[in-house]
């Protein structure tokens, strides 16, 4: 019986977040909450031009200034860096990097680092900061990716000659057909403007040197076990004189997955300094030295046989990068490369990715990274080619959905399992198409607002990875997972998980799956991670890879303790272990129920090791590396209703409803609470948000009042349903559920948009459907 | 988010705050509810030698009945605006705009003399006053004198306040039953300020619009009349063919929020709106 079947145990159970109890009562720790004796605050000092050179910086006055302890230029610190910030995504053999450093003297974007204060007091850092007279000569700037790749565009860095960073294909010719031999044929242009990711805690960094020449980093980051090994190189350390913690972290949505300037600025000036030195990130700071996510202009192609039957897809994508290749910036747009002919059943398949540097903040990985940029495209097109075929938009999509799992797909990858068509039914459970399409047909005979459904049918790719596949792609690391299982004397359980948390509840939904397997209470579970003393290796959380990754990795480190616990059993009682039965935390002998032993009394004579099988060792602990053989693929439907003020343009989300479906689900609250996240992101990028740059590149939206984040007053709740297919390559049934919402969200809102116009004539309108852009379309389809 | 240097005094009485102004060199700013300041200064947008902490002047919060007008003190909170009785019953655009403002927080926080005295194109309650005709009560060293709305108002963030004076007092026309409002505005989330905000007030006269009073938010550098478009409701004209001249004299700004050109059109759309539901309310 598999685990997905017992569900008896906490696996399934709604179990409250043990995080909870000391973030909300604010008990939490923060890097910025950390305050070591004699620590230097910092304050990067940042260049207000998009593009500039340094021709000359003056620092005697902040040098004079109270309580400043330090203050240093690019150049002065050029000798404490022994490798470049790294780039652990070299897309293709020809891709061109710029050479990328903590300071610079030639700005590249608008928050480009270029002086170092080091003072008594962030107050005093930032006073003396404002003293530092840099004399900059701007140089020509370019700022979207078009105009980056016209002839005679400003390089943004001239020593590449180009402003084109990479190519990168993928085609597969399954039928021999010309997609434009086809019967029709739909391509569209999109944008899809910049995210700029506002985590609730902003980012903060604090170095606390030790005697022996080791160094301790404190950093808000989802990644503290590939930091080390990179903030090492970078500082040319031994890793083992490098410790990494990532403690409460309050969210990061793939922004924290990086290495900063700040960290390793922050580790050489206290290795410098000897003294502990912490940065912490304003709210308007973070709108230009944290990583930006999407800018991309995508032309996408759809063609059909005229029964409706897709045959080709083809996405030619060009995407920003920003200015330089942070962590995994090129890799981005390609992780959704796989997967541009969503979840129907397309033959022919061509995609082709053009990544574009700009004098702009980088880009990097934002919640779905590269999945969302492919579902927008290919659910608005759906749409399209469903008008140009005259055919319902939801027929369509039935018609062409995978209906076998696994399923090889066109772009050579296969899907585990999944029912496309069982979500979308249960959609429409709950969604009444035909009462909502009457009240629509009302709304628009009486004037006033108007209403408009849309459609998102979607899948994804995500539980980064296959350690053979991430190499076949170029991506620097592997894809695997650790965890080990350590019981303690009384059969208390210690946990550690490579895996790091900031906001997904792993210390909660760990211990619900071990918590099962071992038969204990939940609360004798205790999960440690984040902090590379305790857990010298894993690969960390983003792509929704912890649970379908790191959670299977516990699954198969409880598995060796039990059967570990089973050989001490078996030669405690004198029997087979093959005899053995464990069930609830406790062995018993088959045929024989007097003879048991619980689980706990085997980890204390574990430890005693008074009376073990001949050559074991003694102790109860294991640990397990998993790599999965497969990526995730969740999958679903969801539907957005939109009010339309067609005079004004004013557009407000009324209802959304989800089918997801995530295989195996550990803690449904936990689910939900995910998805309501994702779905929010998704509707933000449809409706609100936009990160805006003039021509110059200087950022429009460079805080909280003009980049819109929207509050729970713009959202109304959203209706949530599942439908499971578990996934057959873990045992845990399990797929990532991290960024569904996020993928699925933003076409369901814009094809609700322009369901509301249809009779309007409107055809496009472009994210974030502002109210003047909804005016606009309005009034071009009018004329 | 920290500001620059300053200095920080409270004052004890109306007095005190015009004395302690006087002292800061014309660069001293009040602190109220500090909910425009505060931003400001951790931005280093505002750089005010000194702080006049005004918040502990309770006698500057009160609503009273003057009977012809209503007087709100300056320091009235916008949640007690929008709550208060008398307020609600004799002039109800106006507590009924005190709810519009920001988000609870705000609300809570924010005062009437501090979002006036602000003097934010952008915020809802000037164009209220404007359309209203208030009447504002400053004290300065120089004694006490009033200003009208339509005076008040002089630039982007520029009042008719020197620097050494405090805006103590509001006073609003009680509103007669023939006397129909509307506030409306748009913009993009709850706790946005205003795209383009409408304060309209109608005198009906046997069912028919005898006069209107509209009050424009950030259609300008200041907070505006519609003399056009209130000049062509006097003259008879519809309410539509009033409400498309509503752009006249304007000089909406250009930003994220929306064109200028996007905002002439929101506000003859908003007039309209407003005038239309002034007339029956």
């Amino acid at each position: 019986m598999s685990a997905t079947e017992e569900r008896t145990g906490y696996i399934g159970a709604p179990v409250k977040r043990r995080e909870d109890a000391s973030l909300l009562t604010g008990r939490g720790t923060y890097v910025d909450n950390m305050a070591p004796a004699g620590t230097v605050a910092m304050v990067v000092v940042r260049s207000p031009y998009a593009h500039a050179r340094v021709k000359s910086i003056d620092m005697g006055a902040a040098k004079q200034a109270e309580g400043v302890v330090a203050v240093f230029s690019a150049a002065e610190l050029r000798d404490d860096w022994k490798a470049p910030l790294p780039c652990a995504w070299p897309v293709t053999e020809e891709m061109k990097s710029p050479d990328h450093y903590p300071l610079t003297d030639v700005a590249c974007y608008q928050g480009d680092g270029v002086a170092v204060v080091l003072a008594e007091s962030r107050a005093h850092a930032r006073d003396a900061a404002e003293l530092i007279e840099v004399d900059y000569e701007p140089l020509d700037a370019v700022a979207g990716v078009e105009r980056a790749l016209e002839d005679g565009a400003p390089l943004v860095h001239p020593d590449l000659g180009t402003n084109e960073c990479y190519v990168w294909r993928l085609d597969t010719d399954a039928t021999g057909q010309a997609i434009d031999d086809a019967d029709v044929v739909v391509t569209r242009t999109y944008y899809q403007p910049r995210l700029i990711p506002n985590a609730i805690e902003p980012r903060a960094v604090l170095a606390v040197p030790g005697t022996t020449g080791d160094m301790t980093l404190y950093s808000t980051t989802q990644v503290p076990h590939i930091l080390r090994v990179l903030a090492a190189a970078g500082l040319g350390l031994h890793e083992t004189k490098l410790r990494v913690v990532a403690p409460d972290v309050g969210g990061g949505f793939g922004s924290k997955l990086d290495v900063y300037a700040e960290e390793l600025l922050a580790l050489a000036l206290a290795r410098r300094l000897e003294r502990p030195v912490k940065w912490t990130e304003e709210r308007s700071e973070n709108y230009v030295a944290t990583i930006h996510g999407r800018d991309l202009v995508t032309e996408y192609t759809l063609a059909a046989t005229k029964d409706g039957t897709i045959t080709h897809c083809r996405a030619r994508v060009k995407a920003a990068m920003g200015a330089y290749l942070q962590l995994v910036t090129p890799g981005i747009p390609l992780l959704g490369a796989w997967i541009y002919a969503g979840p129907y059943a397309i033959p022919n398949y061509s995609v082709e990715f053009t990544g574009v540097f700009t004098n702009t903040t980088p880009t990097d990985a934002y919640r779905g990274a590269g999945r969302p940029e492919a579902t927008y495209v290919i659910e608005r097109t759906m749409d399209a080619l469903a008008n140009e075929l005259g055919m319902d938009k939801l027929e369509l999509r039935r018609k062409n959905f995978i209906k076998e799992f696994p399923a090889t797909i066109g772009s050579g990858l296969t899907i585990d399992s999944g029912d496309y068509l069982a979500s979308l039914d249960k959609l429409l459970q709950v969604f009444d198409l035909d009462a909502f399409r009457a009240e629509q047909a009302k709304r628009r005979d009486n004037g006033g607002t108007l209403l408009g459904v849309g459609f998102s049918t979607y899948n994804e790719m995500c539980g980064l990875a296959p350690s053979r596949i991430l190499g076949a792609i170029r991506y620097a690391a592997g894809g695997w997972d650790t965890a080990t299982i350590r019981c303690l004397p009384t059969g208390s359980i210690q946990v550690i998980t490579g895996t790091s948390p900031h906001g997904q509840s792993h210390e909660t939904a760990w211990a619900q799956i071990v918590a099962d397997q071992l038969g204990c209470d939940i609360d004798a579970v205790e999960v440690l991670h984040g902090d590379t003393s305790i857990s010298s290796i894993g690969m960390d959380t983003y792509g929704s890879r912890s649970l379908p990754v790191g959670g299977v990795a516990l699954y198969h480190a409880a598995a060796k303790v039990i059967d570990k616990a089973r050989q001490i059993v078996a030669h405690q009682l004198e029997v087979s272990a093959d005899d053995l039965e464990f069930a609830d935390g406790t062995f018993t002998v088959k045929g024989s129920p007097d003879k048991t032993a619980t689980f706990a009394s085997v980890a204390f004579g574990a430890w005693a090791a008074h009376d073990l099988p001949d050559g074991m060792e003694p102790g109860l602990e294991a640990t397990a590396v998993y790599d999965p053989p497969n990526f995730s693929w969740p999958g679903g439907a969801h539907a957005a209703v939109v009010e339309v003020d067609p005079e004004t343009g004013d557009t407000r989300l009324v209802r959304y409803v989800a089918v997801d479906d995530v295989g195996t689900v550990v803690n449904p609250m936990i689910v939900d609470g995910q998805v309501h996240g994702g779905i929010t992101q998704g509707i933000s990028a449809a409706l609100y948000e936009e990160g805006a740059y003039d021509e110059d590149g200087n950022l429009l939206t460079a805080n909280l009042l003009t980049y819109l984040v929207p509050s729970a007053a713009e959202l109304p709740s959203f209706e949530l349903e599942r439908t499971e297919s578990p996934s057959p390559t873990n045992p845990l049934g399990v797929k990532g559920v991290g960024e569904t919402g996020t993928i699925a969200a933003a076409p369901a809102v814009i094809n609700a948009v322009l369901d509301a116009l249809s009779h309007l004539g409107v055809k496009d309108v472009q994210m974030p459907a502002t109210p003047e852009r909804v005016w606009r379309a309005i009034e071009e389809a009018k004329s | 988010m920290i500001p620059a240097a300053f200095d920080y005094d409270v004052a004890e009485s109306l007095d005190h705050a015009v004395e302690l102004l006087g002292t800061g060199g014309g660069d001293a700013k009040l602190l109220a509810g500090g909910h425009s300041l505060i931003p400001a200064l951790k931005l280093r947008i505002a750089r005010p030698s000194m702080l006049v902490d005004i918040g502990r002047l309770s006698d500057l919060a009160y609503v009273k009945d003057t009977g012809t007008h209503i007087a709100i003190g300056a320091l009235t909170r916008h949640a007690a605006v929008a709550d208060d009785p008398l307020v609600q019953e004799h002039c109800p655009i106006v507590s009924f705009t005190a709810g519009q403002i920001g988000d609870p927080q705000v609300r809570h926080r924010g005062t009437l003399g501090g979002s006036l005295s602000h003097g934010d194109p952008a915020s809802d309650m000037p164009a209220v006053m404007l359309a209203l005709g208030a009447e504002l009560d400053v004290h300065g060293s120089g004694g006490t004198r009033t200003i009208a709305a339509t005076e008040f108002f002089t630039g982007v963030f520029e009042t008719a306040l020197t620097p050494d004076e405090v805006l103590v007092e509001v006073r609003v026309p009680k509103l007669g039953a023939s006397t129909g409002w509307a506030y409306l505005k748009a913009n993009r989330r709850a706790q946005d300020w205003a795209t383009v905000g409408v304060a309209a007030l109608v005198h009906r006269d046997d069912g028919k619009v005898a006069g209107a009073s509209i009050g424009l938010v950030n259609m300008g550098g200041t907070p505006l009349r519609a003399r056009a478009t209130e000049d062509a409701l006097a003259g008879g004209a519809s309410v539509a063919d009033a409400a498309a001249l509503v752009g006249q004299g304007t000089d909406p700004p250009a930003d994220q929020a929306g064109s200028a050109e996007y905002r002439a059109h929101l506000a003859q759309v908003l007039a309209r709106r407003a005038l239309e539901q002034a007339m029956t309310t």
